[in-house]
Formats: C-alpha cells, structure tokens, sequence
C-alpha cells in the first residue's frame, strides 16, 4: 500500500495541498460513515462533494452565512442508543452473541464463545486502525485452520481512503468466522412485529455498506492486491487499455478476510430491549457508494472549475468565532453548483442555505427534483408561468403540456366560482341507495349481528 | 405530484399565498370532531410524553408522562387518556338508526330480510400530521395486548382496565385512516394539502406550522405570507434557542429536549427520591410540594410547545370550513359510520383485539377495500369538484364540451325501435379516444353511456352515440339528452366502480395462502416485555 500511495504521492500530495488551501489552517472534519453514506443520497451535488472533500465543517459555514442547520440529537435519543448497544455488549456480549450463533448457524447455547481481542479502543485512529488491521488477519487465519472459531471484533477502527486521504471509520462490530467477516451494525430502533421503518433501516444499509467498502479494501491490502480509490479510478478511466477491467459492482469479492456483502442488523424486538438480528443485503448501497467515492477520486475536475483563490476558510480568531466576512464566503459558496433537493433539508447542514439560493434563483427545483425533471428547459418559475400563460418564445413538450394544464386550471376555477352557492344546510345528494342485498358487499360489510366477525376487514 | 399540482404549487411561489386545489371541501368535517395533539419521546420508539386533546378549542385537556422511562407514570397517562378519549368515542355509540337488507343463509342459501343498527354519527379525531396517526398506532399496538387486573392471569405488570380497551380503539381508528377517503382519524396537514397548494415541496409540508403560513402570517412574524413566513416558523427561535413554533411532533426538537425537557425531568427525579426519603419525616410535605411544583413545571413547559399546535390545528378546521362540502361526502361517511358501528359491535360482542400482524384473507379484504375505495373517492371527487375533474381531463381521461349538432337517430334492429341519437361535442381536451370506445356521461340526471363514433382530433371534434339513460319510449325522455349548446362532460373510466368477486371467509383460506388461521396464534396476549 505504501508503495502504491508513493507512486500516486505526486498527484495526491497536490491534491491534498489544493483541499487544505480550501478548508483554511484547522483540522479537517473526518468523513464518518454516516457522512458518506448521505453523500451517496446526492450523488449529483457538486458543492457537497468538494467540501466533504476538504473536511470544510459545512455546519460551520451555513450558520455563518445566517441559515443554521437545524440539527440535533435529543438526549434521550443518544441515551436510549447508548443504553442499548451497553446491554448487548454486557456480560462478555451475552445478549448479543445469541441472535449471531443463530444466524452464522452456530450451535445455540453453550458453544464455544468467540474471541473478543482488545482493539486498543482508547488510543488514536492511526493506531487502533493498524491494531484492527493486525486482529482482523490473525482471526482470518484462525477461522480458516479451525472452523469452529469466530472472533467478534467490538468497535473496530477501519481505514477507508477517500479522495487520497485516509477516513477513519468505527462499525459496531465485525464478525469473523470461516475466513470470511460480517459487519454488524446496532440500532436502536425496533423491529416490530417483524417490520421497522423503511427509511431508518435504509439508512443502516448504506452506512453499513460504507463499512463493508472499507472491509474489502482491507482485504485487497491484505492479499497485496491495489487498493486505493485513486486507482480504481484511473481503471474505470482506462478501461479499454486495461488488461483487467474493473469489475462489477455486484460482483462479489473472495479473498480471505472479504466481508459477506449481507450484514447484520441488531435491533431491539417490540417495545423491549431484548434483541433481534436481521440479515441486510446491502448490494446495491455498496455499489452505488462505491460509484460515488470513486466519483469523488475526480474531485479534481470539480476542483478545476474553481476560480484560483477560493477558500471556504472561515479564519476563526482565538475564541473560534468566524471572521471571514460572510459576502465573501458566500461568493465562495456559491461558485460550486448544488443539485439542491427538499430532500436535502434532513439529510445536509447547507440545505437551508441551498433552499434559500433555489429560491432566489426562481429555480423550480425548489418544488422538489421530479418537478425539474418534468419541467425540463424550463428551468425557472418565471419561465414555468410563462409557459402556463402561454406567452413563451419556445414551445416544447413540456412548456405545452403546461399551457394545457393553466387553460384546465382556469376553466374549472371560473366554473366554481359561477356554481350556485350552496343551500345553508347543504343538502347531501343522497348516497345512491344501494339495493339491500348490494349494499351488503358494497359498503364495508357491517358485521351480521348473528356470525362473530373475527377479522372483518377494518372497514 | 400532478401538473395540475405543480402548477398550483407555482402559481403560490409567485403569490406567496395558498392556491387553491379544490372548489369544494371532500372530507367529512363533524360538529364535534376531537383535536388530539401527540408528543413522543426519543427514550423509546412510539413512548408517549404527553397529549393535549379535547373537543372545545378553548379548553383543550393536558396528559402528560413526567418520567416517560417509568412504566406505571406510563400507565397513569394511559388510563388517564382513555378516560378522556373513551366516553368521547363510546358516546356515537348509542343514538342508532335500522337500516333493512337481507343476507344470504349459509345453509338454505335463501335470502333471509335483516335489520342492521347503523349509528347515526361517528367520532372524529383530527391530529396535526401523519406521525401523529403513526404515533396512535404504535400506541394502540402496545396497549391493546395488556393484560388488565380482572383477567384471569394478570402478568407481573397489570394495565389499567381501560387501557386495552382504549388501544382497540386506537388499532381501528388507525387502521381505518388507511382507507382512502375515510374522515374518522385525519392528519391536518393532509386535510389542508388536499385542499390547497403552497409554494413549497411536499416534504416541507409535512410540517403544519410551515404550510399555515401560505394561509396566514404565523404569531411573530409581521410580514406577508409565504416562504419567509414558512421559513420563519421552521427556524426562528428565541434567545434561549428554543424555537418560536414549536414543530407539531409526535417528535419535539432536540434544542427542547435537552435544554427545558430533560432537566424538567430531572427535578421530577430528584424530587421524587428527595420525598421517598423524606417520608414519615417532618419534612415529607415540604417534598410533596416540591414534587408538585416540579410537575407543575413540566405541565407548563409541555403546554407551552403543545398549544402553538393546538391553535394550528383549529385555524385548520376554520380554514377547511369555508368551503362548502362536496356532495359526496356524505355517502362516504356513511361507511365511516358503518365501519364504526361495526367495530362498536365487536367490542360488544367480546371479540378479541385485533391480531398483530394479518391473515392472508384479512389482508386480501382490507386491500381489496382500500383499492375500491380509491376508485370510488376518484369518482366522486371528480364528479363533485371540476378541478379535480380537471385531473381527469388532463391525463385524457375526460372531456368537456359543448354540443354542436343533435341528430335524432334510432336503432331499428330490434322488435322496437329505440332513440339512439347522435352527439358531435366541441372540445379543446385531449382525450384518450378512438371509435368504439365507451364513454360515461358526468352530470346527467340518469346514469348514461355513450359510444364514440367519430374522432377530429385536429377539429376538437367528437361523435357520440348515446345508448341508454333515454326511457324506454320510441322518442328519448324529455330533458335526457343534450341540446345544442349545452355544456357536458364525458369520461372514459365508469361513474359506479364494478364490484370485485368476493373473498372467502377466513376459515375458507386455501392452503397456497397459508390456510386458515391458526386460532388466537397472534391475538393471545402473550406476556410483552416492555422496558
């Protein structure tokens, strides 16, 4: 891997002198799990990419530019995980080891518990990464000379390099047993009765799927295969000339040590705290996070389009309070193109700063992504109501559609407007008397007073 | 999203004011619906923190959990919700009207005359938004399964006897705001959506505070309507960092949470173990007061994030009162008043709660009812309200026009010659027509079908060949067929929705779907662990 990074060192170190000239002299805001998986959301948005980039603090940025995030996490809500992740991992991970035995197929009970080595949990990223790195070979070659034994990693630190700069990431925990790892991700929203909520468990998926990226280049490091992203980039960019293309992005990865690509999810069952795993393909949220960081290994082109100079540098005085004045800052902001969505509020700190720029540009985006994308050309309000009215230069498709739509619009308000107002008690047109024995199966079926209806439909 | 949405949507970015999207109000509003306002804490999925309800705006009813982690706090609420929420609910129950029909025997097959009670009116809940209805089902989830005191076997941790009762309630209410047009539980903010368009995405909708502000300036703010109101109402906050308008939950801001709730909370802790050990002592009423001064506290900090929402949810109901309700309405909550008096009835009869998860024939009904009811509130809404037949028209599934040329025609096939005269109808709209093709006619005083004959789609021009809704004379009845100049309308899809064939009775469900139910295999109330 070093050799590798030194082969590219040229390039990256220019990059890296480039993104640090962006950000301003403070730390760069690591990309986590979480952050990646949402830049996976927006895969279209420039402005995200290059200051995720950078490590720019984007929280930092939009309350500058007076449109705060309006992020947060209840107390409640940090206890109420913490609380749960502590009584699985109690007693050696008693709770939790039972739903794992069960899904690897293990003997339930009394088998033969797992090693759980120490992973140096209180030191920096750098060295509990390489420490992790040691742990997961040695219980690779364990599994592999002993079928039976399985090696839980608890909190993990793995590598994944980004954009030529390492980030640092923390699962839960990884399973390894038979040669083979398995994320295991805790939540501590419930799975009840055998369903959770779709968005919260899509969210799980693409985070875990960012572990299970960064598990995969572990194991190419480990087996001397190229790993870096930079290069896969310059494959896919190769590809014609390349003797082994990229390969592709539901093709599983078998090497010792390769992450299943099903990751497992613990949640707390019903309303109690008593856990449940679940078995997640993650597939399709592995390749599209794939296709996005490889994406973000060509920040250089987006890096090109930018004016020389720019900086999102806040240049924070001693006490931390920004300085930079907020005109220019804006300027800087605004020289990179977002794809600005409504989705974009919950999920990114510069949504309420994007929405206010959509607004101010008339852009009709603001209404929602289906809407630019029905609306094609017209890209603006103004243009939009124009083709409504009809008094548009061009007329295509859509623009034609609209007008037909405004003309409907009007008919049917100057229709209700002429309507004869209604009787002061509106007379309901009666329900068009269904014959007796129609009824019965037209309206919900009123239970007959002599059959227990059990179940009847909750009509 | 519709383009007729869309553009009502644009149409409010440039007015920075609602736009309307219906002439006519399609949603049962009752005399005396009940406001129910929910809030839930982040301790626990769906735990309740506090509900503030009632049916008098300006006597709205506060219950509230202080320590939301302890069981028997949870149980006092829940109790104390069902005291309030139950006799609103039961009080529909008794004021009935007879409606005859006739049911088949199971063993005769004859039809055999019944008469079934229907009650006169039903409740109605009105919530802020759908994660109140979401809220309500977890709620009625968790309860209606608890074993109470009079059951034979209690379990470690009895219910208030109400309290399943009141999770049945809850179940139903919930389940039935899944059927399309239904109006016994309805969110706010899907009432108004329907009703009127803002300048701002679905999603930014789903907060009510921030769609009332296309209606009217929000408290605090001076200027116009609009985004900046809405944007005003989603980020303003005070200068302890508490929002000026508050979010319309069940979830609360995380900035209140940890700044007003949870110390709120913890002087209710502290309080409480200060009186455990000051008990029998001189000091105990000294703690009784210091504990009713921290509840008090809590009731005022939750009231102050509940009645902003509280006020939004009666401007609500104003605003869905100026318009007039479309015909309609009223045949579809008459099947809300079946659905209620049916589940009235099974409560009666001592029926267990509803099971955890369906049955396949149970599922196969309910869905087969909520896509018949889909079909049936399209109709209706369309036939009620010309934007929404608009809709129709737009995706060429209608047409209006106005009738040309009338030519008396008959069909002399048969032993008697029958009117079959012939329409040519003007219009601009696009329809989906071509010959041969059957079209319903909207309006008309007996339900008539016509028969397309010709298409000049260059022209507008189309030829219609009525078939039926004339009488039964040689010469059509007078009034039932359109003169020259008359304005109608005509649709392609059918005004009475085709009934589907009936499902078998859940004891009957075959094996390929997994055979009839298990008895009491999800309804028993297994013992639930709960934090």
């Amino acid at each position: 891997m070093d050799a590798l990074l030194s082969q590219h060192g040229g390039r990256s170190e220019q990059l890296g002198r480039r993104l640090a000239e962006l950000r301003g002299p403070v730390a760069p805001r690591g990309l986590d799990a979480r952050a990646l998986a949402a830049l996976a959301a927006n895969p279209g948005c420039r402005r995200r990419a290059v200051l995720d980039a950078a490590g720019v603090d984007k929280g930092a940025v939009a309350a500058r530019l007076g449109r705060p995030a309006p992020f947060g996490r209840s107390p409640f809500a940090i206890a109420r995980g913490n609380i749960f992740e502590a009584r699985l991992k109690a007693d050696g991970c008693a709770a939790l080891l039972e739903p794992l035995r069960r899904h690897l197929g293990l003997p339930p009970g009394e088998g033969e518990p797992p090693a759980v080595p120490d992973l140096l949990t209180s030191a920096g990223p750098a060295v509990r990464a390489a420490r992790t790195a040691e742990a997961l070979a040695e219980a690779v070659e364990a599994s592999q000379a002993d079928p039976a034994r399985w090696t839980l990693l608890d909190h993990p630190m793995l590598r994944l390099s980004v954009a030529g700069a390492p980030a640092y990431l923390e699962p839960d925990a990884v399973l390894v047993h038979g040669g083979r790892c398995t994320v295991v991700e805790i939540k501590s929203f419930p799975v009840l009765d055998g369903s959770a909520d779709p968005a919260k468990v899509g969210a799980a998926a693409r985070q875990a799927a960012v572990y299970v990226l960064a598990l995969q280049q572990a194991a190419e490091a480990a087996a001397g295969r190229p790993t870096d992203q930079a290069d896969q980039a310059d494959q896919a960019d190769q590809a014609d000339q390349h003797p082994n293309p990229a390969p592709g992005p539901y093709q599983e990865q078998r090497l010792p040590g390769s992450p299943e690509l099903t990751v497992l999810l613990v949640c707390p069952r019903d309303f109690g705290q008593r856990p449940t795993a679940a078995a997640l393909d993650v597939r399709r949220e592995l390749a599209s996070t794939r296709r996005q960081l490889a994406r973000m290994t060509r920040i250089e082109e987006l890096l090109a389009a930018l004016a020389p100079g720019t900086s999102f540098d806040l240049a924070p005085d001693q006490a931390g309070e920004p300085t930079r004045p907020a005109e220019e800052l804006a300027e800087a902001v605004a020289s990179v193109p977002a794809a600005y969505g409504p989705e974009c509020l919950s999920a990114c700190e510069l949504g309420f700063l994007c929405r206010a720029q959509a607004r101010a540009a008339d852009a009709v985006t603001q209404l929602g992504r289906s809407v630019r994308a029905e609306f094609g050309e017209l890209t603006t309000v103004e243009a939009a109501l124009a083709a409504a009215a009809g008094t548009l230069e061009f007329a295509d498709e859509a623009a034609d559609r609209l007008h037909h739509a405004a003309r409907l619009r009007a008919e049917a308000l100057a229709e209700a407007r002429t309507r004869p107002e209604p009787a002061p008690t509106p007379a309901p047109a009666p329900a068009p008397a269904p014959a007796p024995d129609a009824g019965a199966a037209a309206t919900p079926p009123p239970p007959a007073p002599t059959r227990p209806a059990t179940q009847a439909a909750a009509g | 999203m519709s383009l007729l949405t869309t553009l009502a949507r644009l149409q409010a970015v440039r007015s920075g004011h609602a736009e309307p999207l219906a002439t006519v109000r399609h949603r049962h509003l009752g005399e005396r619906p009940l406001v129910l306002v929910p809030l839930a804490t982040a301790v626990e999925d769906g735990a309740p923190l506090a509900v503030l309800l009632g049916t008098d705006r300006t006597a709205p009813a506060l219950h509230f959990v202080p320590q939301p982690l302890n069981r028997e706090r949870r149980f006092e609420f829940l109790a104390a919700l069902a005291d309030e929420l139950l006799p609103y609910l039961e009080s529909f129950g008794t004021e009935v009207e007879l409606v005859s029909g006739s049911e088949l025997d199971p063993q005769t097959g004859e039809k055999l005359p019944i008469t079934r009670e229907l009650c006169a009116d039903a409740p109605q809940l009105i919530v802020p938004n759908s994660g109140g209805v979401r809220h309500l089902a977890l709620l009625g989830r968790a309860t209606r399964f608890r074993r109470t005191a009079e059951d034979p076997d209690p379990g470690p941790y009895p219910a208030p006897p109400r309290v399943p009762l009141l999770g049945r309630w809850l179940t139903h209410l919930t389940e039935r705001a899944q059927v399309p047009g239904s109006s016994l539980l309805l969110p706010m903010t899907g009432l108004l959506a329907r009703h009127w368009a803002t300048g701002q995405s679905h999603l930014e909708d789903q907060q009510l505070g921030a769609q009332l502000a296309w209606h009217a300036p929000p408290a605090g703010w001076t200027g116009p309507t609009g985004a900046a109101a809405a944007e005003f109402v989603e980020t303003a906050r005070d200068e302890h960092g508490q929002l000026h308008h508050p979010p319309a939950g069940p979830a609360t801001d995380p900035r209140f949470d940890e700044k007003r709730l949870a110390p709120a909370i913890a002087r209710y802790d502290a309080a409480l173990t200060a009186l455990r050990h000051a008990e029998g002592t001189a000091a105990a009423a000294a703690a009784q007061q210091a504990l009713q001064r921290s509840v008090a506290a809590l009731r005022e900090r939750l009231l102050g994030v509940l009645l902003p929402t509280w006020h939004d949810v009666w401007q609500g109901l104003d605003l869905l009162r100026t318009l007039p309700p479309a015909p309609h309405v009223a045949e579809r909550w008459e099947s809300d008043r079946w659905s209620y008096t049916g589940h009235r009835d099974r409560v009666a009869a001592g029926e267990p709660p509803q099971p955890r998860l369906d049955d396949a024939v149970t599922a196969a009904r309910k869905l087969a009812l909520r896509e018949r009811e889909q079909v049936r509130l399209e109709v209706g809404e369309a036939l009620d309200d010309p934007l929404a037949m608009a809709e129709r028209r737009l995706a060429g599934e209608a047409f209006s026009g106005l009738v040309t040329e009338v030519v008396a025609a008959q069909d002399t096939s048969g032993k008697t010659a029958k009117p079959r005269p012939l329409l040519t109808v003007h219009t601009a709209d696009r329809p989906h027509a071509e010959p041969g093709r059957e079209v319903h006619r909207a309006g008309a005083p007996k339900s008539q079908k016509a028969e397309i004959t010709a298409v000049d789609a260059a022209a507008g021009l189309l030829t219609l060949r009525l078939l039926n809704g004339m009488g039964r004379g040689k010469e059509p009845e007078p009034g039932s067929v359109p003169a020259v100049g008359d304005r109608v309308t005509f649709t392609l899809f059918e005004l009475t929705p085709r009934q589907s064939a009936p499902l078998p009775e859940p004891d009957d469900t075959p094996w390929t779907h997994g055979g009839p139910p298990a008895a009491a295999q999800n309804s028993t109330a297994t013992s639930e662990e709960w934090a």
